[in-house]
């Protein structure tokens, strides 16, 4: 009986180890790529016109969904949260609540997830594209560094991209929720605006939230622009390395939000 | 793909002491190089001379080999076992700087052109003078125009990649590929799917730049017709190794089977028509009961 | 699209940003309005703070005047030492009563500031003598069962009067 059992728990275990060590392999590998990327950063800088244009294709054209999604966000919160306030005679802290929501959490997860699928999946595929059709060896037999031309800028144009969104989506969204609680509601403009303020901290809540904004922007580009740059040369290669970008990203910025709410919210309010 | 070498800082390609080239040294050498993929061995012991300022063609069927060699002679790729070099120098033990500043010699045509497409024709071909020289922009303007002037698409200098013809992307690439005069110009394919108007085209471009610039080039193809017409010598890879070689008029008259079968476009022979298969009879009449 | 108008448009891109997180600071947050304004330091010790949190409101009839910078429990006299800031163009009169208060049911703990008559003012680092902790709920129940029982089975009569009198002594024993 345990003779049958053994190889097939052992081929069992087998494959286990090895997708361990693959998946070793590759967290390796990419963190070779991600410091060979720091490494090029001062060439990127250099070449300013590069990343300039790397911020406008990833944050400006990123403007619309960003900004129409933290008003639509904020509209709902304001909606949903005074519906549960109302019940507790708490309606005045409406704003406080779309403030807080928005400003420690939602504005950052959120607009980074919307990120790595407009502006992440795009660099994928750009990239994925250029080294299907052999624009980066080209470069590289012209002796000029697709790292440092192709990948830096476009990392460095993401990474300061996003909080500037997470903020603009977070200031859209309490604007959303201005217009819901107070004018078609009926609330209070003082008290809305009041509470939150006397309620919303500089530190630690909008510092964390452009904190975590940055965080997310770091993993959603490096993710990005390393799948562009590992993608097989094919047209499937190149789909399937964008869909990837977009799952990862997405599971990364919700793993690292945890992580990080755990750190920095954990007992900071209470004496 | 792995990551790059990192280049060099340095503009002056002169400059760099390692790869200082022997003017007396062909212009490349293969002696005895094998290579393979994983455990699949592409390159089995090949030994090739290229002389400075010949045409040569490596013909080839397709997935012989062929392109693994230009990648060696590049420096993408590592032989396992013999020796890649180029004006003397050995290209697998240059330091990252050293292969960098030897690619600024070097000029290459992909097979589809590889033009940077968010970029214009221009800017194509201004590329590697704005990224390894500092000229000044009017003296990129001129040689860039000279350049285009030479592959007779002068014109076409403010057209975008995506708006060219697959003739003209070749040519836009030949263009690109000696802007900065270089010593060794290697063609991936170059008359791969071409009309017989680019054909002759590109053929004639090839060999005129190469006698009018003095420079090298290697031609990796599978267009008998038009390798006959322009080039200095052939060399025929099969399975890994090299099977033939000669000059266009040795190769017309050669009697070596791989030679006539490559040449003449026969179906069958020493490369065999059918996939290596068990026997036809066993597969139709297996599972009979 | 040309560099000058790319150019532009991320010069656009970041100057709203700017102003997003600027928004966010100052007018959602409250960067400029918190440690800016100048005031003085004051302590009081209450038998219970209830749910005070730090930088909770001081007020003196509703109007905000500082805020708690710190709590502490004094390991002597078991009490809670809680320290305050008030603004500096508000005076206080020595005898001020301090009292922990909530707004409203579900409302946040502030203190409260009830001023006297004494001529002399608090200063930086004085203590604030009269203070009146939370109203904790648990004792105020505890305290009306107790009167309950021992004003015996009483008549039902009073027992309208009885439930308000135990309410206003269990206020009373909560007071220090």
């Amino acid at each position: 009986m345990s003779a049958e059992i053994a190889p097939g728990v052992a081929q069992w275990l087998r494959r286990v180890g090895g997708a361990v060590t693959d998946a070793g392999i590759k967290l390796g590998y990419a963190s070779r790529f991600f410091v060979a990327v720091l490494w090029e950063t001062p060439g990127a800088f250099r070449r300013i016109h590069l990343t300039v244009r790397e911020i406008y294709f990833s944050g400006v054209l990123s403007l619309v969904i960003i900004l129409m999604s933290g008003l639509f966000v904020g509209m709902v919160l304001s909606l949903q949260g005074y519906e549960t306030l109302s019940r507790y005679g708490a309606d005045e802290q409406l704003g406080i609540l779309v403030a807080l929501a928005l400003v420690r959490e939602l504005g950052p997860v959120i607009s980074g997830l919307l990120f790595a699928s407009r502006a992440g999946s795009a660099i994928t595929a750009e990239i994925g594209l250029m080294k299907t059709t052999e624009q980066l060896t080209a470069m590289e037999m012209m002796a000029v560094d697709p790292v440092a031309r192709v990948v830096a800028p476009r990392f460095w144009g993401g990474v300061i991209s996003m909080p500037f969104l997470a903020a603009l989506f977070s200031a859209f969204g309490i604007f959303g929720g201005y217009i819901v609680g107070v004018r078609l509601i009926g609330i209070d403009a003082g008290a809305f605006w009041g509470q939150m303020t006397a309620g919303v901290d500089f530190y630690p809540d909008v510092t964390n939230g452009i904190i975590k904004s940055f965080v997310f922007g770091t993993a959603v580009s490096l993710i990005a622009v390393f799948e562009g740059y590992n993608a097989k040369p094919t047209a499937e290669g190149v789909s399937s390395a964008t869909t990837r970008t977009v799952v990862m990203a997405s599971l990364s910025i919700l793993a690292l939000d945890f992580v990080m709410t755990v750190f920095m919210f954990r007992g900071a309010r209470f004496v | 793909m792995s990551l790059p070498a990192k280049s060099s800082s340095a503009r002056n390609p002169g400059a760099n002491p390692a790869c200082r080239l022997d003017p007396a040294a062909a212009a490349v050498e293969l002696a005895d190089v094998s290579f393979a993929y994983d455990v699949r061995p592409v390159l089995k012991g090949i030994t090739m001379t290229i002389p400075r300022g010949k045409i040569v063609a490596i013909m080839g069927a397709s997935g012989s080999g062929k392109t693994t060699i230009l990648r060696l002679i590049g420096g993408q790729l590592r032989p396992g076992s013999g020796r890649v070099s180029v004006g003397g120098l050995s290209v697998p033990e240059l330091e990252p700087e050293a292969l960098y500043a030897l690619r600024r010699k070097f000029g290459m045509l992909f097979q589809f052109g590889a033009l940077f497409t968010d970029m214009s024709v221009f800017e194509n071909i201004a590329f590697p003078m704005r990224e390894h020289t500092e000229f000044p922009e009017e003296l990129v303007r001129d040689l860039v125009l000279m350049k285009l002037h030479a592959v007779g698409l002068r014109g076409a200098a403010y057209l975008m990649p995506a708006e060219l013809s697959g003739g003209m992307a070749r040519r836009v690439a030949l263009a690109r590929a000696i802007a900065l005069d270089p010593m060794l110009v290697m063609y991936d394919e170059p008359f791969a799917g071409l009309d017989p108007i680019s054909l002759g085209v590109i053929g004639q471009l090839i060999r005129r730049l190469n006698d009018a610039l003095s420079i090298t080039s290697v031609v990796v193809t599978h267009d008998v017709y038009e390798s006959l017409k322009i080039v200095d010598y052939l060399y025929f890879v099969s399975d890994g190794r090299i099977v033939a070689s000669g000059t266009p008029e040795e190769v017309r008259a050669s009697s070596d089977r791989y030679v006539r079968q490559f040449v003449d476009g026969a179906p069958d022979g020493p490369v065999p028509f059918h996939y290596p298969a068990p026997s036809y009879r066993e597969e139709l009449f297996a599972d009979v009961s | 699209m040309n560099r000058s108008a790319i150019d532009l448009w991320v010069g656009i891109f970041v100057a709203i940003g700017f102003g997003a997180i600027l928004f966010l600071a100052l007018k959602v947050g409250n960067l400029l309005t918190l440690d800016r304004t100048p005031g003085y330091r004051v302590e009081a010790s209450f038998d219970n703070i209830g749910g005070l949190k730090l930088r909770a409101p001081v007020k003196a009839a509703g109007v905000l005047v500082g805020r708690v910078e710190s709590v502490r429990l004094d390991t002597k006299t078991y009490e809670a030492v809680v320290r305050m800031r008030i603004d500096n163009e508000y005076q206080f009169t020595k005898d001020t009563i301090a009292s922990i208060n909530t707004s409203g049911l579900l409302g946040e703990v502030y203190v409260g500031l009830d001023a006297g008559g004494d001529p002399t003012m608090l200063k930086d680092g004085d203590r604030i003598a009269k203070t009146q902790s939370a109203v904790v709920v648990e004792k105020l129940i505890s305290q009306f069962l107790f009167d309950k029982a021992s004003s015996g089975g009483g008549s039902s009569a009073s027992g309208d009067a009885a439930p308000a009198k135990a309410a206003a002594k269990a206020a009373e024993g909560a007071r220090k």
